[in-house]
């Protein structure tokens, strides 16, 4: 095989169909980007779990008058409860947060506005309990057995609002992953257009070729690879545009969030280990549509 | 060279069989008419020597290979050693002559020092010596067919076939690619012409196998186009 030769006819070939190959860079450019933002969309998802995984708390707190009174904890039913808790298989530990040590964490989380701070005041925070339990997964086994209890005048269940989250999460890399499916299959008929269209544009040199006995490689190779050329092009180029798009609008989107370790930023090691898949992906998907289409409708 | 054993062909889109099961034997280094009117059969009898077809019954060979039955991937081998030219010449119009016949060698994987030393060796064969970095379209008719017959000799194949290789040149250029495919048969090189040209046929006077509705109706070893015709 003249490697030379198949490279010059791939070319060539680029070369004459130059709308259609620019058409089907963009395509496979755009739908790729999409596979690999909804990937890393899945690693963020993935990383910002692990990040709350052993956090996931269950707060107890207490009403008005018991954090106003029982700053240690020492009666009941701040006591009570507290044993309760302490003996309760399903608890892990149990930590008692006071008034003013609630205050502390107030004015740490929000330092960065210092105008709430100000209004603040460590009455209008309760005291609480926060359990971490054995299986965060069942936060119920608390809600339902605490619930309503005296000296208790609310239960909240942090996990909720992280499902809440992250199913928010997943709806947008499901929405992502459609849009990138609905690309893909553009891109897939471009290819197989653009084979076609090659193939019949060269059909003289193909004609020829068959006649004084070039294998079926040496007519076909160099469609398949103009073809997989094209993918590996707009694969790069989504790669890029991955780049961009997280250097240029998501990291001042969530900066603050990010920051305050709320969610996982996406850092350029995801979209390196994202980007070979897109490669993969790219070269597989080009490549088999081009000799699907060679095996269909070009004659050999 | 070639054995065509009571071979038919029958087309999905005919009734009549473009070939009824004709038998024909050519020896290696003969050179060979084929002639009839246009739907007789020539063509379907080049094709299936190239296995561009497949026979619908009966069994073609072609050198030592068994042509209707030989796998698909070996195919490239049997045309390797055949050289075709055609009546429109096919060739490459953004190439230049050298390049032209340069493509069906690179094509078949030959090393570029080959090449080389081979392509100006058969432009001098056919008289193109000067013309190698011409375009086709800066060359007549009977040079474009020069071309066309270095293209189709340059890997030196055991067989040449010429569907109506003159068909579209006046009587004097015609004459003049006859004397090379003469050159050529000299050679060794067992040469199958299809033509309508009475001239040619007659002033040649060599094997003439005459086709009419898919017969051999004629198989003389120096024969002339036709009588009375």
């Amino acid at each position: 095989m003249r490697a030379s030769f198949v490279f010059s006819e791939v070319l060539t070939g680029l070369r004459r169909n130059i709308t259609m190959t620019i058409a089907m860079i963009i395509t496979t450019a755009i739908s790729l980007a999409l596979l690999g933002g909804g990937l890393l969309v899945v690693r963020m998802i993935d990383k910002t779990q692990l990040l709350y995984q052993d956090k996931v708390e269950v707060s107890v707190y207490l009403t008005n008058d018991v954090s106003a009174t029982d700053k240690e904890c020492v009666n009941d039913p701040c006591k009570a409860l507290r044993t309760s808790l302490e003996t309760d298989p399903a608890v892990e530990t149990v930590v008692f947060e006071n008034r003013d040590e609630a205050f502390e964490r107030f004015k740490r989380i929000f330092e960065a506005q210092p105008e709430l701070v100000k209004l603040a005041r460590p009455e209008a925070l309760p005291a609480s309990f926060r359990v971490k339990l054995v299986d965060p997964d069942r936060p119920e086994v608390i809600t339902q057995s605490y619930g309503g209890r005296a000296g208790i005048d609310s239960i909240t269940d942090q996990s909720e609002f992280l499902d809440r989250f992250f199913s928010a999460l997943n709806g947008v890399r499901n929405v992502v992953f459609a849009v990138a499916l609905v690309m893909a299959i553009a891109a897939l008929l471009l290819i197989s257009n653009t084979v076609q269209l090659s193939a019949f544009t060269r059909r003289t040199e193909v004609g020829i070729m068959r006649l004084v006995g070039a294998t079926r490689w040496y007519t076909q190779l160099p469609f398949l690879l103009e073809a997989m050329v094209t993918g590996l092009v707009g694969a790069l180029l989504a790669i890029g545009l991955l780049v961009l798009v997280k250097v240029m609008f998501l990291d001042d989107v969530l900066a603050d969030p990010i920051n305050a370790g709320v969610v996982r930023s996406v850092d350029g090691l995801d979209i390196l280990l994202v980007s070979p898949w897109l490669l993969l992906v790219a070269l597989g998907i080009s490549g088999l549509t081009g000799y699907v289409t060679l095996r269909l409708y070009v004659r050999t | 060279m070639i054995r065509l054993e009571e071979v038919s062909k029958v087309y999905k889109t005919s009734t009549r069989p473009a070939l009824d099961s004709i038998s024909v034997e050519v020896d290696k280094g003969e050179f060979v008419f084929l002639i009839g009117p246009s739907g007789s059969g020539k063509s379907t009898f080049l094709r299936l020597l190239l296995r561009e077809e497949v026979p619908s019954k009966g069994r073609v060979y072609v050198a030592n290979f068994d042509v209707a039955r030989m796998a698909r991937r070996r195919v490239p081998r049997l045309r390797q050693s055949i050289g075709c030219v055609f009546q429109d010449f096919r060739l490459l119009q953004n190439k230049t002559v050298h390049e032209n016949v340069a493509f069906a060698l690179e094509v078949i994987g030959k090393p570029r020092h080959t090449i080389k030393k081979v392509v100006p060796e058969v432009l001098e064969l056919v008289g193109l010596e000067g013309k190698a970095e011409r375009m086709p379209s800066e060359l007549s008719g009977g040079e474009q067919q020069r071309v066309a017959i270095a293209r189709a000799f340059v890997n030196r194949p055991l067989m040449l076939l010429a569907d109506e290789p003159t068909g579209n040149l006046d009587p004097d250029t015609s004459q003049d690619i006859m004397l090379l495919l003469e050159r050529i048969n000299r050679t060794g090189t067992t040469v199958l012409m299809a033509t309508h040209d009475h001239g040619i046929v007659d002033s040649m006077r060599r094997r003439v196998v005459e086709l009419d509705l898919g017969r051999v109706v004629r198989d003389d070893a120096r024969g002339v186009y036709g009588v009375g015709r």
